[in-house]
């Protein structure tokens, strides 16, 4: 109640409190993303072009495939498709593994699930890179998974520079940002709810169908968002675990850079965002008709 | 032994080392509207969770028209529950809402059409099928809620202070309705509250619980009229407790005068509890009065005033339509069949003195017991 008072002298103050924001976020976000689109539509000589983002579409190059016969294929085009399928499998996978895991985080004790999140969160403290070497002696045909498979009898597999090994390095990666959201709607929900159902005649599995999963669709849909996004445009894993034969959208990105084709590169960075955006707002729809009300 | 619906057999409940319900011993019958009153931290949340299976108690057995249902799952008790705070699904609207239980049932669409829209015309809520539950007021709200779990016909319906979140003009005027539910769809009710009159104007019988234990079943006349103890006076209403002595069968002596009374069976002088009810005393002239004292504040109620009288250091309340200003030396006239005498107990000297106008229940901010029901008032 005391923000009725405060609030109606407040915007000028608002307005100072948020001003650090407020350059933050233009400074970071909006003249950086200003930057990609203009080089993203000029050459090198900082004349308008399409050419960069039509090469994006067009541009084809020979891939010999398993029968050893050679392909003309769309080179980015292709990429991008990798890119999507990897990142969508990540994050079915995710989903799969990390649904579950959020529920029984939820249902446990408070003190259970404060120490859940802290073990959910110590891998996210550490170095990006660290963890994908960690993963790549983990997964090599003489690492320790090979060695743990040979123990049991199942032989050694070969996994590291397959897509195999890729998706589990962005499973593992990007599980957290599965587990978080949807445990925090989880841990909101009121356990009344669910009593309720179970007074209406639902068996435990009648409860987490008709309860539990549409009320936690919100932090299934962001979820979803917070592992896809950043799985799409992931890179440095694909070489690493892939052996650099599953190039993908941010590798793209990124080679395009250090071999200082900047104008393309950022036709590619343009070209990704609006992809994303476009399906971005898909979900939120498509959450939006999921999760009418809300919580 | 039909007419004993649910039985519940030296119930006992324990949360860490606090004691919830000891030793409970409780039947209700068919098509009773049985209230389980007391403050927040009695059990009386957990006795109607016990009975929903929402609780399985230490030890004890529920019964069920004489079957043991201890270990039975809610899902598979012939009883639906009213949630405090109603529990309505925010992701179904209404319809959808009242439908949940008959579906879940496998029941045919067509019949749970009927049967919904039968339950909508009886809570007055037709043509709201497709809202949201989110749009509805606190008081649709709650009786989508009794639609909910009536749809389903269930021989018992829990409501666990279902009125709480209301106001009060809204409060007397679903406390009317329910009864009037009740009566039509004649099945039994076990309803929680801490709030005395909605206790008294709905219930066939009270049961007043305090610290675990009950402390009086009975209609709620006989709770008002003839309370056991110094806390079911003190709860139901307002009452001035007194230290008294039986001197014999209808003849008791407080406050240094004798009156005589309308009860007897206590021992020769027998110390007890007298309880007057601030409504049943008269005011008079200082001369024609059996006590004399001061008056030392007067509140107008409304109704009636509100006096409270200095006799020998103990203070009275007293209501009144009677103006008389503060200060004036009074008489009080106190009728035989106004006194009722009671056993001395471990509540006696607790209450009943307005000295101090603070209740010591008030005081106890125990709520351990309501785990959810503490959560959510936090969370309010």
């Amino acid at each position: 109640m005391t923000g009725r008072d405060s609030g109606r002298k407040a915007p000028a103050l608002e307005r100072l409190l948020l001003a650090p924001y407020t350059a933050w976020a233009s400074l970071f976000i909006l003249v950086p993303l200003a930057f990609i689109a203009y080089y993203a539509f000029t050459d090198n000589n900082f004349n308008f072009t399409l050419d960069n983002v039509l090469k994006f579409f067009t541009a084809t190059s020979q891939v010999t495939n398993e029968a050893g016969q050679t392909q003309e294929v769309f080179t980015y085009l292709l990429i991008f498709w990798r890119s999507l399928k990897l990142a969508i499998i990540s994050t079915i996978i995710c989903l799969l593994i990390g649904y579950p895991m959020a529920y029984i985080m939820a249902r446990a004790s408070s003190r259970v699930q404060k120490t859940m999140v802290t073990l959910i969160m110590i891998p996210m403290w550490m170095n990006f890179l660290i963890r994908t070497y960690a993963w790549m002696t983990i997964l090599q045909d003489t690492g320790i998974f090979n060695g743990l498979l040979d123990m049991i009898g199942l032989g050694p597999v070969h996994i590291i520079g397959t897509e195999a090994a890729v998706v589990i390095g962005m499973v593992y990666d990007y599980l957290p940002h599965m587990v978080i959201p949807i445990y925090s709607v989880m841990a909101k929900m009121d356990n009344r709810l669910l009593e309720a159902a179970q007074d209406l005649g639902c068996n435990n599995a009648q409860v987490l169908r008709r309860v539990v999963w549409p009320l936690s669709l919100p932090g299934v849909f962001s979820g979803i968002n917070m592992v896809l996004i950043p799985s799409i445009s992931t890179f440095y894993i694909s070489q690493k675990l892939g052996n650099g034969k599953f190039f993908l959208i941010g590798d793209a990105i990124e080679g395009q850079y250090i071999a200082n084709n900047l104008h393309f590169a950022a036709a590619i960075a343009f070209i990704m965002m609006i992809i994303l955006l476009v399906g971005m707002a898909f979900m939120r729809k498509l959450a939006g008709r999921h999760v009418q009300g809300g919580v | 032994m039909a007419e004993r619906l649910i039985q519940l057999q030296n119930i006992h409940k324990q949360y860490g080392d606090k004691t919830v319900l000891e030793n409970l011993n409780l039947y209700v019958k068919d098509k009773e509207f049985v209230t389980l009153l007391g403050p927040s931290g009695c059990g009386k949340t957990t006795t109607l969770r016990i009975i929903g299976g929402f609780e399985s108690p230490d030890s004890g057995t529920v019964l069920f028209e004489g079957n043991d249902i201890t270990d039975v799952p809610p899902h598979q008790r012939q009883v639906n529950t009213v949630f405090q705070r109603y529990a309505l699904f925010p992701h179904l609207n209404v319809y959808d809402n009242i439908a949940f239980g008959l579906r879940i049932a496998k029941m045919p669409e067509e019949e749970i059409r009927e049967r919904v829209t039968e339950m909508l015309q009886m809570i007055n809520l037709t043509g709201y099928e497709k809202s949201p539950i989110t749009k509805l007021s606190g008081g649709e709200q709650q009786r989508v809620a009794i639609a909910r779990a009536l749809v389903n016909h269930p021989r018992v319906l829990l409501l666990d202070e279902p009125l709480s979140a209301l106001d009060l003009k809204l409060r007397k005027e679903m406390q009317r309705e329910l009864k009037a539910i009740q009566q039509r769809v004649g099945i039994t009710f076990v309803f929680v509250t801490h709030d005395q009159e909605e206790a008294l104007t709905m219930s066939d019988t009270v049961v007043v619980l305090n610290k675990g234990r009950i402390q009086q079943i009975g209609s709620p006349t006989d709770i008002y009229n003839e309370p056991k103890n110094a806390f079911v006076a003190d709860f139901i209403g307002e009452s001035n407790i007194l230290d008294g002595i039986m001197l014999e069968d209808k003849k008791v002596r407080f406050s240094g005068h004798t009156f005589d009374c309308v009860d007897g069976g206590f021992g020769r002088k027998e110390p007890v509890d007298v309880v007057v009810r601030p409504e049943d005393v008269d005011i008079v002239p200082r001369e024609k009065g059996m006590l004399k004292g001061t008056i030392t504040s007067v509140t107008f109620m409304g109704v009636h005033y509100e006096i409270i009288v200095d006799i020998n250091g103990f203070k009275w309340m007293i209501q009144t339509t009677d103006f008389a200003p503060e200060g004036a030396e009074i008489g009080l006239y106190i009728e035989p069949d106004a006194i009722h005498i009671m056993k001395k107990s471990e509540y006696s000297g607790l209450y009943g003195d307005y000295s101090l106008d603070i209740d010591p229940e008030a005081l106890d901010f125990d709520e351990e017991e309501d785990q959810d029901g503490a959560e959510s008032e936090q969370a309010e």
